[in-house]
């Protein structure tokens, strides 16, 4: 493993379904990093202050409700003006194929949808880790699976 | 676009800090790449078992405290004793982080244990020590879930605010040594529920046979019954004098552990005595 990281995993918006979101915290737990829960109904402006504050390294975003074209770039973009650039920033929950070009376009690195391992989660963060893809980096890879 | 304020005092005619900068500083602190700053103020921990509500009451606290006060606050929760991960969920109850009043004026860091023993790592008096030089009034130190013989807290924080709640076992759990003894206030949350009262009783009469009780008070930090009487009282509180022997003893056990996490690199120590490369004696040999 390439070294404990601070990760804050959120549900932005309105979306009352955690599950997801705390299988994916406990597995990161569990791969031996810090993982930040926020729960649920968070705002963009709260996610990106509280990763300032925890100082992390990662965003998890989970959102089950159909707003993730809005909020994950909201997120991207409050990072980048708050001159967090080298956070990376990964989603996760119902995300339809035909949104994800936009959204990776948007700074997004990762998108897990139903049925992901978590084993795979866990190796994204290691190679994440070892490269700079920040929300701010100009390189525009993304996560292509295992 | 909204932006994310980054600064911490705005408006207060005190000086403004960068949150980001704040933070980068305390993981360095964390990591053992900076050394903190020292400075004297007003530490306070928060400590009881798992679920009292100390969480929520310490948010109840901020709404009263903020924005008159600057106030940080270290949220510790455990890291694993087998992976070294942690969940850290402090945050999710602490809704005057979200507060526009208060907001600028607070600071929550979420502490992981790592390898350090008890519900307070060494580590956090460093880091309270610097968010005090870095001009915060007030360091609110909320401990990992506290057993009874968990009193690190009491190596670091000026005062001790124990939580206790209803229905945590009977009359003789009041009488027990150990952390009751250290607490220089004693708060029992969830007065709204059955049982709290009883709780109370049974620890007021069994505080009186110290020679300094503490005053035991009934909150509800959910309801809000209290808290702003309780708000008052931990500002005006002073130690108790008869926990001086505890906390040196404190001191000296956390500085011998901090002498030997910086002499040993504690999982590859674990890693060599699972495969039978090292005894627990050469380890120990090793660190002096």
């Amino acid at each position: 493993m390439a070294g404990r990281q601070r990760i804050i995993v959120a549900k932005p918006g309105l979306d009352g379904h955690d599950r997801g979101a705390k299988v994916v915290a406990r597995a990161l737990r569990d791969a031996g990093h810090e993982v930040i829960y926020t729960g649920l109904r968070r705002t963009p402006e709260q996610i990106v202050r509280g990763a300032m504050d925890e100082d992390a390294a990662f965003i998890g975003l989970s959102s089950l409700s159909g707003a993730h074209g809005h909020l994950f770039p909201k997120v991207c973009e409050l990072l980048r003006a708050a001159g967090m650039n080298d956070i990376v920033v990964f989603g996760g929950g119902i995300i339809p194929e035909v949104d994800r070009a936009a959204l990776y376009q948007a700074g997004v690195r990762a998108i897990f949808g139903p049925g992901t391992s978590t084993a795979e989660i866990i190796e994204f963060i290691d190679q994440a880790s070892a490269r700079s893809c920040g929300v701010g980096a100009s390189e525009d890879w993304h996560w292509q699976g295992m | 676009m909204a932006l994310v304020r980054a600064k911490i005092g705005i408006g207060k005619g005190c000086d403004v800090l960068d949150r980001r900068a704040l933070a980068k500083e305390l993981s360095a602190i964390e990591d053992g790449l900076l050394e903190a700053e020292s400075a004297q103020g007003l530490i306070i921990a928060i400590t009881g078992a798992p679920g009292v509500g100390k969480s929520c009451l310490i948010d109840a606290l901020l709404h009263q405290w903020a924005p008159s006060q600057r106030i940080a606050i270290l949220a510790v929760d455990p890291s694993s004793p087998i992976s070294g991960g942690a969940l850290l969920g402090d945050r999710i109850r602490m809704t005057a982080l979200d507060d526009e009043e208060r907001k600028d004026s607070i600071y929550l860091r979420s502490i992981a244990t790592r390898s350090s023993s008890g519900s307070t790592p060494y580590i956090v008096s460093d880091l309270s020590s610097h968010l005090l030089a870095r001009g915060f009034d007030v360091v609110i130190i909320e401990t990992v879930g506290a057993g009874q013989a968990e009193i690190r807290c009491a190596a670091m924080a000026e005062l001790i605010v124990v939580v206790e709640g209803p229905s945590r076992g009977d009359g003789v759990q009041a009488e027990k040594a150990g952390l009751l003894e250290l607490a220089d206030l004693v708060v029992v949350n969830k007065c709204d529920l059955a049982g709290a009262d009883v709780v109370a009783n049974q620890l007021s009469i069994s505080l009186d046979l110290d020679i300094e009780p503490p005053t035991v008070l009934k909150v509800s930090a959910l309801k809000g019954d209290g808290i702003e009487h309780l708000a008052k009282t931990i500002l005006a509180l002073k130690q108790r004098t008869t926990s001086e022997k505890a906390r040196i003893r404190e001191r000296i056990m956390m500085a011998n552990e901090r002498r030997f996490l910086a002499a040993i690199d504690l999982d590859s120590a674990i890693d060599s005595i699972q495969l039978g490369q090292a005894t627990i004696e050469e380890i120990m040999e090793r660190s002096r």
